[in-house]
């Protein structure tokens, strides 16, 4: 017999006490209880509030986070690519080509690196998937502007840019956002803050394998009237 | 293995005192962070019971939902294999690395593969497997096990893991205890192992069945390189680990994160689905074990152990895990979950005093995020063990069900019970010393005895005194 038959048989001959007829397709999401209703499909909260609670989770990861209206996206990276001395700035294919700042070296993804390339780069540019407001999670899943895996895992710094329409309210609303990129069979990569430790003694420590250092910058669509105007009015 | 049972495993642990400063302020530390993490959840409760509920429905369709899952991972250009136990298991892994032609590959901290012993099996057949996870890296190079499911190396401190790491790690003759460098030092090892191998071993948290997507939850990104680097993936995975559904996933990433690492989120989870061209590794093979879990499934009241996501917040809560640290229970999976998980993946061949291993304060089944009984569990194995008798019952064990079997008969006896009282009740006055039960308990009892006080007994039973009170008017 097959490993295969031998340990479905197994477990079938364990399970001879659930009723033939119980429904297997049960979800939690279709056929909700009310003791476990926990909370999801929040689509009604303030996004000057959501950009908020992301800012501060996300910050509080250690990440350094900011936010900017997109007329100034390239001169707040200029700023963030001088802070850290980035020589050159790796993109991946499909990244906006307005947001880039002009007077740095870019090298783009595409043909792919090498892994020996990338584990030299200085650092990354991507943009995200989705962010998570409530867990400060950002999220990638291969899509344009995101690049593979390798390339925003091997370079010391990674600078990320959220459209603050990218950000949902909990995890929740995130799974949900990324559906379509599992069934598509992107790998997803859900970031939050730099690579961290706490196997000794507990005591937390960042910048193990990941990039040691992670930027932030929420980027509103427009100059007119950026989501948080309203959180900074009160 | 020999059960040489956790008694004696834990007086030897008690006495070391560096291992009890160790675990008490590593396991207070996650305690009181942990507590901060989950209050800031106001729909905590609600998730917890999601979390059982999904849990329970996933093992009692467990056929259904591994079939689901072998063909969406197939669909997407995996290979699944089925391994009955873990000689099964290894042996696939091995053959699998052997025909890359590779000597060596990367693991991802995998608590499946010190369960089935891979790294030894892979040795003897001339392959080197190297652990990535800093504290699996701290325990390959001291030649120590895991004793705690999250932090392994929990029971060493850094001036410990700074002597080890200027003894075998390159260039790190003058490296201090300081966490930072020593986790620095790490990085620069293992770098170039992640940019040369081929090939990778991992575990799984989960893998969704309708979607044939596997998930790593991680902290230090080692993991990523695993998963991303190498042109072969090979992940070992326990079959009770299966999720029927991506929605699935919202509420343990909601629950694991808290309970375990006690952050809002650990910093990195990856999820795959099969390969993807461009992205990571060629080739991909989910190996789906059994090892046992099936016993566990047997047992309707048992079965509950396997819903176990591995958050570790029950060994942080639990007061004997707390002194004995992992090690005693030996096993690799220790606490209260192990208590319970252990004694079933044998059959209750080994593992046997494990069930005992416990105050039944019930702490762990408080924080356990899928709501895992652990409490009622141990006290239904207790009676599984002792009912299928053990081999050379101790003189303690003989007296106590003797003891207990006489009660049985008293308490069946209204005129048994009432003789009981009439002789007993005296006796048991003559022991009270400032209203409590305070006098030497004679033999074996006495030892039971000296560090219990007990209330004194009332100088009438209430049966006399209920008597007394219908003839008084």
């Amino acid at each position: 017999m097959s490993d295969r038959a031998l340990v479905l048989g197994r477990i079938r001959s364990a399970l001879a006490d659930v009723p033939a007829d119980e429904p297997s397709a049960w979800s939690w999401a279709e056929d909700p209880d009310p003791a476990a209703a926990y909370r999801r499909g929040r689509r009604d909260e303030d996004r000057a509030v959501l950009v908020e609670r992301f800012l501060e989770r996300c910050g509080e990861y250690s990440a350094t986070v900011q936010r900017c209206e997109e007329p100034s996206l390239v001169a707040a990276l200029t700023a963030i690519c001088e802070r850290h001395a980035v020589r050159t700035l790796l993109v991946p294919p499909g990244f906006d080509e307005h947001r880039l700042p002009p007077d740095l070296a870019i090298e783009r993804d595409d043909p792919p690196l090498s892994v020996e390339r990338l584990d030299i780069g200085d650092a990354v540019l991507t943009g995200c998937a989705v962010a998570i407001a409530e867990t400060g999670t950002i999220v990638l899943d291969g899509g344009p502007g995101q690049g593979r895996r390798a390339l925003s895992l091997l370079p010391d710094l990674h600078v990320v840019i959220v459209d603050a329409d990218r950000i949902v309210s909990g995890v929740p609303e995130g799974v949900d956002a990324l559906a379509a990129a599992v069934t598509e069979r992107r790998p997803l990569t859900l970031i939050s803050g730099p690579s961290a430790t706490s196997d000794i003694e507990l005591t937390r420590v960042e910048g193990v394998h990941g990039p040691r250092r992670l930027e932030v910058l929420v980027v509103a669509p427009s100059g007119e009237d950026p989501y948080w105007a309203a959180a900074e009015r009160g | 293995m020999p059960d040489t049972g956790f008694p004696a495993a834990a007086r030897t642990a008690l006495a070391d005192t560096q291992l009890r400063r160790n675990l008490h302020v590593a396991t207070h530390t996650i305690r009181d962070k942990r507590l901060r993490a989950v209050a800031e959840v106001p729909d905590w409760e609600e998730l917890r019971e999601a979390g059982r509920r999904i849990k329970q429905h996933a093992m009692r369709h467990l056929d259904e939902h591994l079939e689901t899952l072998e063909a969406a991972v197939q669909r997407a250009g995996g290979t699944v294999h089925w391994a009955a136990d873990a000689t099964a298991a290894n042996r696939i892994v091995a053959d699998l690395i052997a025909a890359t032609g590779e000597r060596e590959v990367v693991k991802v901290k995998s608590i499946l593969t010190d369960e089935i012993r891979l790294n030894d099996a892979l040795r003897a057949r001339g392959i080197t497997a190297h652990e990535t996870d800093l504290a699996e890296l701290i325990n390959q190079l001291s030649g120590d096990t895991a004793s705690h499911i999250l932090v392994p190396a929990i029971h060493r401190n850094r001036a410990e893991i700074g002597e080890l790491f200027r003894r075998h790690l390159p260039d790190a003759g003058d490296l201090s205890d300081d966490p930072r460098a020593l986790a620095g030092a790490a990085r620069a090892y293992l770098r170039d192992l992640f940019l040369a191998s081929r090939v990778a071993v991992s575990g799984a948290n989960f893998a969704i069945a309708e979607t044939g997507t596997v998930g790593v939850v991680e902290s230090e990104g080692n993991g990523r390189m695993c998963l991303t680097l190498p042109d072969t993936l090979i992940t070992v995975m326990g079959i009770e680990k299966v999720l029927p559904r991506l929605a699935d996933l919202e509420v343990m990433l909601q629950l694991l994160p808290r309970s375990s690492t006690a952050e809002r989120m650990n910093p990195y989870t990856s999820l795959w689905t099969g390969v993807t061209p461009g992205d990571g590794p060629r080739a991909f093979h989910l190996v789906l074990l059994d090892g046992g879990r099936t016993n566990a499934l047997r047992d309707t009241t048992g079965r509950q152990a396997l819903h176990c996501i591995r958050c570790s917040a029950c060994l942080n809560v639990c007061p004997v895990y707390e002194r004995t640290g992992g090690h005693a229970y030996g096993s690799v999976y220790p606490g209260p979950i192990g208590a319970i998980l252990t004694p079933q993946l044998t059959d209750l061949h080994g593992g046997r005093t494990l069930p005992w291993a416990s105050s039944l304060c019930g702490a762990c089944y408080e924080v356990c995020p899928v709501k895992i009984d652990i409490p009622t569990v141990l006290i239904h194995l207790r009676g599984r063990i002792v009912a299928g008798g053990q081999a050379a019952p101790r003189m303690e064990d003989r007296a106590e069900h003797a003891g207990m079997r006489a009660a049985a008969a008293t308490f069946r006896r209204p005129w048994l019970y009432r003789l009981a009282q009439r002789v007993g009740l005296p006796v048991a006055r003559r022991l009270v010393r400032h209203e409590r039960l305070m006098a030497a308990l004679p033999g074996p009892l006495g030892r039971w005895g000296a560090v219990r006080d007990l209330p004194a007994p009332p100088a009438e039973t209430f049966r006399d005194w209920w008597r007394g009170r219908e003839e008084t008017p």
